[in-house]
């Protein structure tokens, strides 16, 4: 398993690596040049913007702007925010865990919805449970987050007067109601992407059961006289899940669409909602990190996929 | 043996085999009946955005402010936004625009991703494992952000040289095609390993038939069904990915109201006039569903070993 663990890692290192070239090709050949403002700027003499530009190394040949690009996001230091005058990875580190609680809630919610339903529905192929899951979950998947976010405002805060529709980061209230207020400001946003990965999900589950539940296997395990919760536990389940996690680990750059737009319905302090305010704000160094830790945040998530896939198939680890 | 013959028997039963296994196919999907109401759903949604503003001839951006924020009514049916705007009138204009974005963006890519998996599975080797980890590589990149990102630098760029309009759908569509073909190439290249040893392609390439022709006569036509399938689904992904960039105030501009830029400008006033959110987002929700519908039946109807596999 360690072997497994250090070829998984060692292979995301070069998928890292062709990110920020993607990400460096993108930002190189894009028009536009950091310098404008001062271009523009009657008081900055050409003289001022030649040297910054030099200091910079603006001129420099691509290959080795790159290389500094690299090692300066490497060793931490990503630069400096126009607007905020904060140290990038400041703003960052503060904004990082109210992103990862929400995406980790829904995600979380979405699999509770999706394994037991799934299941279910695939063990009784067609009954009228089967139809009415299977309906609901296309219609679930269809919605797309940003119309089920408005609608749920509309629902649960304009009109029922429920849940507050603004996340706040400083709930001024300590102990259990501190706990209660944040469930209450969390509930409505970890909802819609939940949903949403929940109605994906139980897809995937549904149809691995189904293939798996034909299986000799199971016929034998039911045959020795294993109660049905323990063949459909242990040897139907967690068979399915193998091509599911497959699956789950290529919806992970999709989830962070969910995640930017919810932010942003929500008002919620995250880095998504942080992306779209430094893109209105031309906050060229802010959007490039952030960019980079998505991206960073996939290569991180698939590898725990890799590794929940080697858990549940010993096969994949040893071969 | 007559040598004439030979080369006009197989075209013969290739062009009606052909012909069935269409047919075949329609009847599968027709038998499809959520697939079938989708599509009748999509058919009304696409003949009211071509065809609406010819015979619904209000005018998309006529301000009245005396009629501002009004729900639907006798005079503007679907209501109205806060600069008295007739809403009907906007939908049915942005409409066309999110659902050309759609379809633009999926023939982007499935072109790419047919080209991609084809030159991959045909030419193997140092190729292949160059392209598959180009595809790796670009389904590990986080969609929506890099999207933002590309928007952002490149938007004032486009609009210089293609105008407002005009330069905003190229890019949209670019990137999103661009950032899609990945699922495609990897069905192609799949088809391609199976289908290049199966034995009607040795007996043409036994025949002498060039590469090319291989590809272009005998092996794409049969790798179609799973890239037709993966392209309807990719027409609904491009529609929401169009509108979330839209919804985040960087896709279209304001004097372009496709749907998703509608629910932006409406969402600040929900409390007042919940109408102006519920239209658009009830568009873009019954397009998309009936797209995944469609392809659900297409799913049955072109891909057989699916459906025998999955039931």
């Amino acid at each position: 398993m360690s072997r497994y663990v250090v070829r998984r890692l060692l292979i995301a290192v070069p998928v890292i690596f062709g990110i920020s070239l993607v990400l460096f090709t993108i930002l190189a050949l894009a028009p536009g040049d950091p310098f404008e403002e001062l271009a523009t700027n009657p008081n900055v003499p050409p003289e001022v913007r030649m040297n910054l530009r030099a200091k910079f190394g603006l001129d420099d040949p691509l290959p080795v702007r790159y290389t500094r690009w690299l090692t300066s996001m490497l060793r931490g230091d990503w630069g400096f925010s126009f607007v905020s005058r904060v140290n990038v990875d400041t703003l960052i580190v503060q904004r990082l865990p109210t992103s990862l609680f929400v995406l980790g809630s829904a995600q979380l919610l979405g699999l509770l919805i999706a394994l037991p339903i799934g299941t279910y529905s695939a063990l009784r192929p067609y009954s009228v449970f089967d139809q009415v899951t299977t309906t609901f979950a296309f219609i679930g998947f269809s919605l797309p987050t940003f119309f089920t976010g408005l609608v749920f405002i509309l629902v649960f805060s304009l009109w029922l007067d429920w849940l507050p529709f603004i996340y706040r980061a400083d709930i001024s209230a300590a102990g259990w109601r501190w706990w209660w207020e944040h469930a209450r400001q969390a509930a409505m946003p970890v909802a819609v992407l939940g949903l949403f990965q929940g109605a994906t999900l139980t897809r995937f589950v549904r149809s691995a059961v189904l293939d798996v539940v034909r299986l000799d296997y199971v016929n034998t395990a039911r045959a020795k006289g294993l109660s049905e919760r323990a063949t459909v536990v242990k040897h139907v389940v967690r068979n399915a899940l193998i091509p599911v996690v497959t699956l789950v680990a290529l919806q992970i750059p999709g989830i962070f669409t969910g995640a930017v737009i919810t932010e942003q319905i929500f008002r919620i302090p995250g880095i998504g909602s942080l992306l779209i305010s430094s893109i209105l704000a031309n906050d060229t160094p802010v959007i490039m990190a952030i960019t980079f830790v998505f991206s960073c945040l996939v290569v991180i998530f698939n590898l725990v996929a890799d590794l929940l896939y080697g858990w549940l198939d010993p096969r994949i680890a040893y071969r | 043996m007559s040598v004439a013959a030979a080369p006009a028997a197989p075209l013969l039963s290739a062009g009606s085999a052909r012909l069935s296994l269409w047919r075949e196919a329609t009847r599968r999907f027709r038998r499809h009946r959520l697939a079938m109401i989708g599509f009748a759903l999509l058919l009304v949604m696409v003949a009211a955005v071509l065809l609406g503003p010819f015979v619904y001839r209000v005018p998309i951006n006529e301000i009245d402010f005396k009629a501002k924020l009004k729900g639907p009514s006798r005079a503007h049916p679907l209501g109205t936004d806060d600069l008295g705007q007739d809403l009907l009138a906007r939908m049915l204009y942005g409409g066309r625009i999110s659902l050309a974005v759609g379809v633009v963006a999926m023939l982007i890519s499935i072109t790419i991703g047919t080209g991609v998996g084809a030159l991959a599975g045909q030419l193997g080797g140092v190729t292949d494992h160059t392209l598959m980890r180009l595809t790796d590589l670009f389904l590990s990149l986080p969609q929506l952000p890099l999207l933002l990102l590309i928007v952002y630098l490149f938007r004032d760029a486009l609009k210089k040289t293609l105008g407002p309009e005009a330069g905003v759908f190229v890019l949209i569509v670019a990137v999103i095609g661009g950032l899609r073909w990945m699922p495609v190439a990897r069905l192609v290249r799949a088809q391609f390993l199976s289908l290049r040893e199966k034995e009607f392609v040795e007996a043409a390439r036994g025949l002498g038939a060039a590469p090319l022709r291989q590809v272009m006569r005998h092996i794409l036509p049969n790798a179609v069904g799973p890239v037709i399938v993966a392209g309807s689904l990719d027409v609904a992904v491009a529609i929401i990915a169009e509108s979330s960039l839209s919804f985040l105030g960087l896709g279209f501009p304001p004097d372009i109201p496709t749907w998703g830029r509608i629910l932006f400008d409406a969402k600040d006033n929900l409390d007042f006039a919940p109408h102006w959110a519920l239209f658009p987002g009830t568009a873009i929700f019954l397009t998309v569903l009936s797209i995944n519908y469609i392809g659900d039946g297409l799913r049955d109807a072109l891909d057989p070993r699916k459906v025998l596999g999955g039931k």
